[in-house]
């Protein structure tokens, strides 16, 4: 068990590495110079003693040190802030994304597997059918109309709720929601399916004939089946949630980590980019092996299985 | 599992039956899939919906457009709305000439053609860059749904904008699909190290966020349309590779396949005409899914404004500039709202269904009783 986590855990830094050097290569071939772009013009000198500040004249040099620092979680300075660095910028927006990533997943898993256990329970019925509507209408909307949506009902209309803005409570339902939504209509989806695979076993049958109360069956045996597939992708779907939607923070005027993705590319800041990207990936890696532990400690199936 | 038995004798008698064993099932497995999906309301209803889509966005400049169909103009008959049609695709553009004069910047095919000579409009006389002296106006009988804030007819817009939506699903799944085929073929068939490659390089690509991804491209080559869908079916190929390999990793151990090994069937043989076909209709479940989120990706942007940049009609940015109306002119909102969410509802009702019609374990009723 341990040998195998650390076996995930040394392809996770192997994966990493990875994407540190196609994102380094990106950056480097990129066209353009942040000094020369942007409001403020530079004379040739100032911009020749900048590069040279931040190694742009040595690639090798750059490479190596950046990645000396980001080991440390020192992400070098920001070419966009002059007066800011990226492991502070970073540190900002971070824990803002990660809050509202972590309550969007937490809504869209304690909503969505419930419903997605009665509609399959209760398949064909009404239930079913509206659920499969709502399905639909979460996965098929953009997440910029049900925000805008929501906005207009609970902020413009109603006036209960602050209309955008980061700072307190009442902030957070609006964009936690809008967030939720699309993850929702797959976590129902896919509970629906798998437990309707549980509940044709053989196991439930068996349940049922030793006389155990249906609902036991149903929230005990059957969903501790059919959980399992719903958990591997609550792994990679916590990873995205966590490290902000640019478009649901544009709609809700949230200060999370979406923004820096769109803006460190735009503005070719390259030590933004990569630390960006770089957290990015390992919240991810983070998390599927954190999802693989779990997931071989709740099916005792796949213990004899390598992963 | 017995009825992934039963589909791998009906593809050995079809695909590669010879005369010594005696065929009992006539139907393929294609033609099975396409029966059961016949059966599903709402993917056909889904599939409707995309022949429809398609259907307009190849004939857009009939449907709305500010050039006749068909006209009688100066003793000579000329189609310059069919013309401008067909030469909006690749090879066609080259060999068609532009129809003189409704080509030309700034002629006005409604003030040129007089009242005797025989015209025949489109449904919507406006096109898509059209202005008209009334803006921000409410649906009327010659504007079906409004004009917006420089008064162009909407209708139009949303029209020329289904192109957009349909261009992206093909090419950036036509891609992604190409790649994903490819990459999860070589790994499912051959296994060992090429597996493990391709399977680190997927891990790889996954870790990058899409919005990332194509905005540095758009910074790096120019920002148009085009390079938003070839960047995207770059980096939507890694689930289509994924299932792909599943698919050949469990049907390379079955019967037919070891059989036309046996035959002598080379690994090209086995893959392309064994292997592939068996495996298409699950690919397509995931290509299905793929199209509705590349239509949502588009507009996303287009929308944040990274996209399809206006006067260029696109949904995404039609539903901007409607946003920023939205206390003159409530009414432009729904269009672009509705026509995202069906187009992208259709592709999932076609995935859905297509999942069920190859699983019938998951449709067949009955079997459950709790």
């Amino acid at each position: 068990m341990i040998e195998r986590v650390l076996r995930r855990a040394g392809w996770g830094v192997a994966t990493l590495a990875g994407v540190y050097v196609v994102t380094f290569v990106m950056v480097i071939v990129v066209p353009g110079n942040p000094f020369a772009s942007g409001d403020r013009t530079m004379p040739p000198e100032v911009v020749r003693a900048m590069e040279a500040r931040y190694h742009m004249d040595n690639t090798w040099l750059y490479f190596w040190e950046y990645l000396g620092g980001a080991v440390r979680l020192d992400f070098g300075p920001s070419f966009q802030y002059r007066d800011w660095t990226c492991t502070q910028i970073i540190g900002e927006a971070l824990p803002v994304s990660v809050a509202l990533g972590l309550l969007a997943i937490l809504i869209a898993v304690m909503v969505g597997v419930p419903i997605g256990v009665l509609s399959a329970v209760r398949r064909n019925s009404w239930f079913d059918g509206a659920t499969l509507a709502m399905v639909l209408l979460g996965i098929s909307l953009p997440t910029f109309v049900t925000g805008s949506f929501l906005l207009i009902l609970f902020a413009l209309s109603l006036q209960i709720l602050p209309i955008g803005g980061w700072g307190s409570l009442s902030h957070l339902p609006l964009p936690a929601i809008t967030l939720s939504l699309p993850f929702m209509a797959y976590i129902v989806r896919l509970t629906r399916v798998s437990m309707l695979d549980a509940l044709g076993g053989d196991f439930v049958r068996t349940a049922l004939a030793k006389g155990l109360p249906r609902r036991r069956v149903v929230w005990d045996h059957a969903l501790r089946v059919a959980f399992l597939p719903v958990l591997s992708y609550i792994g990679p779907a916590a990873a995205q949630a966590m490290t902000g939607s640019f478009v649901v923070e544009k709609v809700f005027n949230v200060p999370g980590l979406g923004q820096h993705f769109v803006d460190s590319a735009l503005n070719l800041d390259r030590g933004l980019i990569l630390g960006t990207v770089l957290i990015y990936a390992a919240i991810l890696i983070v998390f599927n092996l954190l999802v693989d532990v779990v997931y071989v400690l709740a099916d005792p199936r796949s213990r004899s299985v390598a992963l | 599992m017995v009825d992934n038995s039963a589909t791998t004798v009906s593809c050995a008698t079809t695909v590669s039956c010879t005369t010594a064993i005696p065929c009992t099932t006539t139907i393929s497995y294609k033609r099975r899939v396409w029966r059961r999906f016949r059966t599903h309301r709402r993917g056909m209803f889904g599939l409707a919906m995309i022949v429809v889509l398609v259907g307009v966005a190849m004939t857009a400049p009939l449907i709305a457009g500010n050039v006749p169909i068909l006209c009688h103009y100066q003793g000579a008959w000329q189609a310059p709305g069919v013309v401008d049609c067909l030469r909006r695709f690749p090879i066609l553009d080259r060999v068609i000439p532009p129809s003189y004069p409704f080509s030309k910047a700034g002629f006005d095919a409604k003030e040129a053609l007089s009242e005797d000579d025989f015209s025949l409009w489109p449904p919507v006389a406006y096109g898509p860059s059209e202005t008209t002296r009334v803006s921000l106006a409410g649906p009327s009988k010659r504007h079906w749904l409004g004009t917006d804030e420089v008064g162009r007819d909407v209708f139009s817009r949303m029209v020329h904008g289904t192109v957009v939506s349909v261009q992206v699903g093909i090419v950036s799944m036509g891609i992604a699909g190409v790649l994903g085929i490819f990459f999860g073929a070589i790994a499912g068939y051959f296994g060992r190290w090429v597996d493990a490659v391709v399977s680190r390089v997927i891990e790889i690509v996954i870790c990058f966020p899409d919005f990332f991804l194509i905005l540095t491209v758009m910074v790096w080559l120019e920002p148009n349309i085009t390079n938003v869908m070839v960047v995207i079916g770059l980096t939507r190929w890694t689930g289509i590779a994924r299932y792909t390999r599943g698919e050949f990793l469990r049907l390379k151990e079955m019967d037919f396949v070891v059989a036309a090994r046996a035959n002598g069937a080379g690994a090209a043989r086995i893959v392309l005409r064994h292997l592939l076909p068996n495996a298409l209709a699950p690919i397509l479940v995931t290509i299905s899914f793929g199209v509705a989120q590349a239509i949502l990706i588009e507009a996303g942007l287009s929308w944040l404004g990274f996209g399809v940049q206006p006067p260029a009609p696109s949904w995404g940015n039609l539903l901007r500039s409607a946003y920023d109306h939205y206390r003159d002119a409530p009414h432009l909102v729904y269009p672009p709202c509705i026509a995202i969410f069906l187009a992208v509802l259709a592709h999932n009702l076609v995935g859905d269904s297509l999942r069920d019609a190859i699983d019938p374990r998951v449709h067949a009723t009955g079997k459950v009783k709790v």
